[in-house]
């Protein structure tokens, strides 16, 4: 294979030259890359249309592109004609990922910190520790919490999602956390300390700027998956405590067209994730892959 | 590195101070541990325990809605959970669909993350169009693939579809319910639409992290495109591969939102998270449901094991 590509790619070709062949590969690549773009983006551009269609003018065969548009679907996402307010689950799925972000970070930095800069015996396997719960998957628990929380009057409260998505996150965190303060120099930190400085001042000095990306990127992971997540949001919680994610399943009805009303709604609730994951690329490529890559 | 000063002591200093060293010695330990200890009792509470619950209440007859009738009946539930026919199936499906949306998707992803690689104009734009399926909330994706996109009458495809034709002036077009014809199908390719930018941007990030001088000295050899991919990126890119997949599989294997949505686990599309939702939800047989719960697991920490494994090697790469 490799022989049989080899001459293709050296050898010059006859009226352009090695150089005009090499950019016009280089084109046609670059305009394969844009259509590889477009088509996975073709869905969610497909998305936002149909939410600003009239909703039969969003349920016709074939689609119709140039239809007028309008707001309808997104005041109906705002209870224009059910008068069910969207806001109560937004606020609910606001609160239980913030609060639950503010927890992992309090709970996961100083965990970091006791696996980077003063490591305990055995740090590694403290971390496998941690990773491995990832693995135990969240159904396998949720009987148990459902009776416990059931039993403690805490089903259809925020504060049961909020301990329950910090634990989903808190492993991710403390691995990232860890990759971040590992970079922290260690050597700078103990001349510091020879020279006085106290831990206040190393922590405010030296630690906090090599890790305030890694708390960003932290964070926007850890918000991402509370406010995605469906599974223990759909069992443990009611009409109180609903969050937008099973809110969004409550807009599907037998009757009648939803489908402009249901893009609508599910591009209001993408929103937020969508603003914060296009403003943090870089931070979203750590978070993935655990602090691994950077 | 905690070693090093104790062992010096106790060469040096006589009896009395050793016995004094001793105290302060596990002070020193335990301020190392203490910052790690919230973290970690956190955790053992929240997932440690109630998984203990899980695994007593799997040995017990316990149905919500006959609460009275519990009692101890061993490996029943577990027999019962391996007999079930619809238990094996969900086995089956989490296994096909964990497996075909991780494969395809890393394959995709390794092709775009290729074609990323390279200059071009608008790289920038292109890179933010293909992270968006990740980015759109998995409910939110799901609902519009199966409303918008795989409705039979008025959903996109069969739409374009009657579009196609009429272009070339036939007005009898293929209309297949996507759903309902090709269901495990269909959730897997909505899946693979989400995952694809995850692999996506973890290869990217290892590709642009390899070093260039080895591929340009390799280029100044004459080596061929497909040549510097085998013998240098592939190598430098198996790792990464390897954490993309397994972390693509550990989220793909607990997936519940696409197949809730997509098809409410019908038609052989339930996987193991969902039987258990389900078992649990509208049978409200606790004890069937614990045993199905304690399975997923045991199947989680098949690929779990590997997982760590893989990650193992990525950390003691970076200690060393």
């Amino acid at each position: 294979m490799a022989a049989t590509l080899a001459p293709r790619t050296t050898a010059p070709r006859a009226p352009y030259g090695p150089g005009a062949a090499a950019r016009r590969r280089r084109g046609a690549l670059g305009l394969l890359a844009w259509l590889c773009g477009v088509v996975f983006f073709l869905p969610v551009a497909w998305m936002v249309l149909t939410s600003l269609h009239g909703e039969s003018d969003a349920a016709t065969n074939p689609p119709s592109l140039a239809a007028p548009l309008t707001l309808q679907g997104y005041r109906e996402f705002f209870g224009a004609s059910t008068g069910v307010s969207p806001w109560p689950p937004l606020i609910n799925s606001l609160s239980a990922s913030l609060l639950s972000t503010l927890l992992v970070l309090v709970l996961s930095i100083p965990a970091a910190y006791a696996l980077s800069i003063k490591p305990v015996r055995k740090w590694t396997d403290v971390m496998f520790f941690f990773l491995s719960t990832k693995m135990l998957p969240a159904v396998a628990g949720l009987l148990p919490v459902y009776l416990i929380a059931r039993d403690t009057g805490l089903l259809d409260n925020i504060a049961l999602l909020v301990v329950l998505y910090t634990s989903m996150n808190l492993p991710i965190a403390v691995w990232m956390m860890r990759s971040f303060l590992a970079e922290v120099p260690v050597e700078i930190l103990e001349a510091a300390s020879i020279d006085g400085a106290g831990l206040p001042t190393v922590l405010a000095r030296i630690v906090a700027p090599v890790v305030a990306p890694g708390i960003a990127a932290t964070s926007l992971i850890c918000f991402i998956f509370s406010w995605n997540e469906l599974l223990f949001a759909r069992v443990l919680t009611g009409v109180v405590a609903g969050t937008a994610p099973v809110f969004l399943t409550g807009f599907v009805t037998s009757q009648g067209l939803f489908l402009a009303k249901v893009c609508a709604a599910a591009v209001c609730v993408s929103l937020p994730v969508l603003v914060a994951g296009f403003a943090a690329q870089d931070k979203l490529v750590q978070g993935l892959s655990l602090g691994a890559v950077k | 590195m905690t070693l090093t000063p104790s062992l010096t002591g106790r060469t040096r200093t006589p009896r009395t101070a050793r016995r004094s060293a001793r105290p302060r010695r596990a002070r020193g330990t335990w301020a190392r541990r203490a910052p790690l200890l919230p973290a970690l009792v956190f955790m053992i509470v929240v997932t440690q325990l109630p998984f203990v619950g899980t695994v007593a209440i799997s040995f017990m007859r316990w149905n919500a809605l006959d609460p009275d009738d519990r009692a101890f009946t061993g490996l029943r539930n577990y027999q019962e959970a391996v007999t079930d026919p619809e238990s094996r199936s969900a086995l089956l499906t989490t296994v096909t669909l964990t497996v075909t949306v991780v494969l395809v998707s890393l394959v995709l992803g390794l092709a775009l993350a290729l074609l990323l690689d390279r200059r071009f104009r608008g790289r920038g734009i292109v890179r933010t169009l293909l992270i968006t399926p990740f980015l759109v909330v998995p409910v939110a994706s799901a609902l519009l693939w199966k409303h918008a996109l795989y409705n039979a009458t008025y959903g996109l495809i069969n739409g374009s579809l009657t579009w196609l034709w009429s272009l070339f002036g036939s007005d009898d077009p293929p209309q297949p319910d996507w759903l309902s014809s090709l269901p495990l199908l269909s959730v897997e390719a909505s899946l693979i639409w989400q995952w694809t930018p995850f692999m996506m941007l973890i290869l990217l990030a290892g590709l642009q992290s390899r070093p260039l001088d080895a591929v340009e000295a390799a280029r100044v050899d004459g080596a061929s495109t497909w040549q510097v991919f085998r013998y240098l990126t592939f190598p430098h890119l198996r790792r990464y591969l390897e954490l993309a997949a397994l972390l693509g599989g550990i989220y793909v294997v607990q997936n519940f939102d696409a197949v809730f949505t997509l098809t409410g686990g019908g038609l052989d599309t339930a996987n193991l998270p969902y039987a258990v939702y389900e078992t649990f939800y509208q049978a409200h047989d606790y004890g069937q449901a614990s045993a199905e719960g304690v399975l997923v697991v045991l199947c989680s920490l098949l690929v779990g094991s590997f997982a760590l494994r893989t990650v193992s090697t990525l950390l003691r790469e970076e200690t060393r």
